[in-house]
């Protein structure tokens, strides 16, 4: 099978499996299984390209020209054959996920779900393979419009208005900084085309690279950090596999991935280093994971609390694009996997716990843990993990960026990055010991629902497991950001 | 014979719609006023594409009326500049007249279907006379026949609503005043240069090198004149209220075509008249042209955002896009002119898509179409919705739409004049066209409500559908326009430096 064969494959599969469900609608098993169908050929074709780009092939597709110098063009990079691969990999995870919590808590239109939820992966995988940095805004706003209708699924007044703000604030900053910014690039250099390497350098004036790079990280608003971090506590009003995927894995992850593709492939992580461009952008990121983290130690909601961890880990990535060092880039990257497997089996964990027993609130687990063993189990491994607790995955990221911050001689950081496990440990762990100290004082009517048990189980497992085999993704990550 | 008729293609253009207009006044039946109209229009784009065969190989075409030579006698002057509007012109006249009639038969008492069509043939005409006309004092009467069928048209809406019938009057009478401020700018110049024919004038304004009161004047007559007829902001106000209570196959020709014909004249009168007086020139483009646009881009878009009413909603966008055009415009240089030709084909084709399917929306639920009664639209007419969606998110001007090439080249060419409070003006604006637009949107498909499917009518959908792919495929495939845009440009920039 050609390679770029493969490209167009992985991007349709998932349009063809909304258009499956869409087709199968009345028949709700043959439906639901289509994203299960469609996560395992995705899956499989993102680990045959990884593994590809381990060996140095080239996989890129170019369909037309849509103005002088950009193509729409595919051409996968090692950073995007990583974001596709977790994507994947976790989508069939939630699929299987989103039959049982949808069918247990019994939402509606379950078929407008399923298919949004497919189109979604989709451009999360066309983002991941994008050629240049108009098709990656392209797949951007399309990964915004349709993750509307999930967020906004329930139709009441609360999440219409969460709809709206996160609409509005994801739109609205793409269209005013990103795509400027956009322009601005291609004005200078006549190309958006991703290069190992950057393109800017000796094209771009280096005293207004600040400002560029102050548009790009508030024009990538999935990104989440503050002060345009509002729209991912709103969000949360979906219900929990969108929660899960889109916003631990698909949505935020195309956010922080988008910014790490434009500082390691467009701007050049050399050119950066030179200028020092970047720099204050270190310290808002440190600020943001500080704010953010003090913020869920206050959350009751367990969702909210989540979120607001979700919007501190990411700028641990946006942290370490900003530093731009070797090791400090390595560990964004690995950031992305780590931080993906961690956060979503805690959210499936959340959801897992709605389902059974109807909980939203930490201070209602009391005594939970005994009863939902497995569940709990899950949660505490996931936790560890985003903690940097070894053996879990999450400390290799964690070591690098902190690896990275004393390279660049921000021993500040370092120093900010610990407390801020720290705090993790605090509002992560809370939960579990809430659940296994305590008992409860009043009785749970647990419903059983046990595809929604299971997919968090593996994927904390595999926090443990992969902590043993991080060098098969530390390959893709330092094989290519050669600085 | 048919050659014959093809000599004269220049002349015929114009004078065809407005024979077969007068021809079908009387006509009792309900559907031959709009199969001959057709016909004609059909023969119109015959013409058209006659036209730019010719031009493709000579490059300037001066028809002289009566043979009378220029400068005594009336011509019409065909090139580079006006080729592709005209073009376009004909093509979108047919495509909306083929629409009108489902619309017309529902929105109008079926025994003034002949009128209609003639009041609609007129304006095609007049309009097209805009694009064609080399004389500044034969353009007043075309500016005249086109407001008076437009006015008409627009009354027509009194069935549906008698607010039509004062947005008419309105209309009328800012008309009135724009085309005396014309006219008057136009004595003045015929009183110093005794000539109307522009070319002449060009030559003969030479000799006031330094510049004479009564020129400058003049043209501040005649740009003020015009500048109301095309709705500049501050002088709009005849616009928003004419477009929403006119029938809605009369909104759709009116805002696709009748303000950018004013535009094209506009900008002509500038870059191929005016331009001897650099001062000026400059003086009006930066300290009135200039800022008037940014205003009516942000205050249009304001306002736009609190409309309830979808097509006066859709008409204060018009206000802020024509903004866009003369934002463009006040550029001075090759490449605003460009991006605002530019413009003004996307915006035609997708203000016209917009209107042509809340047009058929109104028609539907036979009553005005505001945000609520919009609700569960999208489920309820897809095909027509999901047309909608796209012209929507192509008036925002997002990738993979001929919006987005516009707004491409607008802000290369700011950027190129270091105008960047223009472009965050530019970006914060289209990034509010989202409020405006997802207001509608959310309407259509995320309300609580739903509906069942019902049926659409092909004939109301294909044309809105042919201009929805029309829209893709000029956001994909976009050199023609672009071409069309340069040639125009060439054209005008060029013109002066000889």
């Amino acid at each position: 099978m050609s390679n770029s064969f493969l490209i167009i494959l992985g991007i349709i599969t998932p349009l063809f499996a909304a258009l499956f469900s869409y087709v199968c609608r009345y028949n709700n098993n043959l439906r639901d299984s289509f994203g299960i169908i469609g996560g395992l050929v995705t899956f499989l074709i993102s680990l045959k390209i990884f593994h590809g780009i381990q060996n140095n092939e080239i996989f890129q597709i170019t369909f037309f020209t849509l103005f002088d110098g950009v193509d729409f063009t595919f051409k996968v990079t090692a950073l995007g054959s990583i974001f596709s691969l977790v994507a994947s990999s976790l989508w069939i995870l939630a699929s299987i996920y989103t039959i049982g919590y949808m069918r247990g808590a019994g939402e509606k239109n379950q078929t407008r779900f399923v298919i949004f939820y497919s189109i979604a992966i989709h451009a999360a995988l066309a983002i991941a393979w994008s050629g240049n940095l108009l098709v990656l805004f392209i797949f951007y706003e399309i990964l915004t419009f349709s993750t509307f209708p999930l967020v906004g699924h329930k139709q009441n007044t609360e999440s219409q208005s969460a709809g709206r703000l996160y609409l509005s604030i994801l739109v609205g900053t793409s269209l005013i900084f990103f795509l400027p910014a956009i322009f601005w690039i291609w004005l200078e250099t006549g190309t958006l085309d991703f290069q190992d390497g950057g393109i800017l350098i000796n094209q771009f004036p280096a005293e207004y690279l600040s400002l560029l790079i102050a548009m790009l990280v508030f024009g990538i608003g999935k990104a989440a950090i503050m002060p345009i971090h509002r729209w991912l506590p709103a969000a949360m009003v979906a219900p929990t596999p969108v929660s899960a995927l889109l916003h631990a894995v698909a949505v935020v992850k195309a956010g922080v991935f988008s910014f790490l593709v434009v500082i390691v492939y467009i701007v050049g992580p050399e050119f950066l280093l030179q200028t020092k461009s970047s720099d204050w952008l270190v310290w808002l990121a440190c600020f943001t994971i500080m704010a953010s983290s003090i913020i869920a130690i206050t959350k009751d909601d367990l969702k909210a609390r989540l979120a607001y961890s979700t919007i501190s880990q990411l700028s641990y990535i946006i942290l370490g694009a900003a530093l731009a060092s070797s090791l400090a880039l390595k560990g964004a990257s690995f950031h992305i996997i780590t931080h993906a497997l961690g956060k979503i089996t805690l959210f499936f964990c959340a959801g897992a716990i709605y389902v059974t027993a109807h909980i939203k609130k930490v201070s209602e687990l009391k005594g939970m843990g005994f009863k939902l063993p497995l569940i709990f189990f899950a949660y505490t491994l996931g936790a560890l993990s985003i903690i940097g607790v070894p053996p879990f995955i999450g400390s290799w990221s964690k070591f690098y960026l902190i690896m990275g911050s004393i390279e660049r001689e921000f021993i500040v950081v370092a120093i900010i990055l610990g407390i801020s496990s720290l705090l993790n440990i605090y509002y992560l762990l809370q939960p579990v010991v809430m659940g296994f100290t305590q008992t409860s004082r009043r009785e749970v009517k647990l419903t059983k629902a046990p595809l929604t048990v299971w997919p968090p189980v593996i994927t904390g497992l595999s926090c443990l497991i992969f902590f043993f085999y991080a060098n098969y993704f530390l390959n893709n990550v330092s094989g290519v950001i050669v600085i | 014979m048919f050659n014959l008729f093809l000599d004269d293609a220049a002349a015929l253009v114009v004078v065809l719609p407005l024979l077969i207009s007068a021809i079908i006044t009387f006509m009792p039946s309900k559907i031959w006023p709009w199969i001959i109209s057709l016909v004609t229009l059909v023969l119109h784009l015959v013409l058209s594409l006659h036209l730019l065969k010719e031009i493709s190989i000579s490059g300037l075409i001066i028809y002289e009326f009566g043979n009378w030579e220029p400068p005594w006698g009336i011509s019409f002057k065909i090139d580079g500049v006006n080729i592709g509007l005209q073009l376009l012109f004909s093509i979108f006249a047919l495509i909306s007249t083929f629409y009108s009639r489902k619309i017309f038969l529902s929105e109008i008492d079926s025994r003034d279907s002949g009128k209609a069509y003639s009041l609609w043939l007129l304006a095609i005409g007049s309009l097209n006379g805009i694009i064609l006309t080399n004389d500044i004092f034969n353009l007043f009467v075309f500016l005249e026949i086109s407001a008076l069928a437009s006015i008409s048209l627009i009354a027509l809406g009194a069935g549906q609503n008698r607010k039509a019938l004062l947005a008419a009057f309105n209309y009328l009478i800012i008309g009135a005043i724009g085309a005396t401020f014309y006219v008057i700018g136009v004595g003045f110049a015929y009183a110093m240069t005794g000539t109307l024919n522009m070319n002449d004038l060009v030559i003969q304004l030479a000799q006031y090198s330094d510049g004479q009161l009564a020129i400058f004047a003049g043209m501040s007559f005649m740009l003020i004149g015009l500048m109301v007829k095309a709705a500049i902001f501050p002088v709009h106000i005849w616009l928003p209220p004419a477009y929403s209570y006119a029938p809605s196959a009369v909104s759709t020709l009116l805002a696709a075509l009748a303000t950018k014909t004013i535009l094209y004249f506009f900008v002509r009168l500038l870059y191929e008249v005016f331009i001897i007086y650099p001062s000026y020139l400059s003086l009006f483009l930066d300290f009135v042209l200039y800022p008037l646009s940014l205003l009516a881009i942000f205050i249009g878009t304001l306002i736009a955002i609190y409309q309830d009413d979808i097509k006066k909603l859709l008409a204060f966008s018009s206000i802020a896009q024509i903004g866009y055009i003369t934002l463009a415009f006040s550029l001075e240089d090759h490449s605003g002119i460009t991006s605002g030709f530019i413009h003004i084909f996307n915006h035609a084709l997708i203000k016209g898509g917009l209107f042509m399917a809340v047009g058929y929306f109104a028609i539907l639920q036979k009553d005005r179409v505001t945000l609520t009664s919009l609700k569960g639209f999208g489920y309820k007419y897809p095909i027509t919705s999901f047309a909608l969606l796209i012209c929507g998110l192509s008036l925002i001007g997002l990738p993979l739409t001929n919006g987005f090439i516009s707004k491409l080249y607008l802000f290369q060419a700011l950027y190129t004049n270091q105008m960047y409070f223009s472009i965050a003006l530019v970006a914060v604006s289209s990034a509010l066209a989202v409020a405006y637009f997802w207001k509608i949107v959310e309407q259509m498909w995320f309300s609580e409500i739903k509906f069942k499917l019902e049926k659409e009518d092909a004939y109301i959908y294909l044309p809105i559908w042919i201009i929805t792919v029309s829209i893709i495929v000029f956001g994909i495939y976009s050199s023609p326009i672009i071409e069309f845009s340069n040639l125009s440009a060439d054209y005008l920039i060029s013109g002066y430096q000889n």
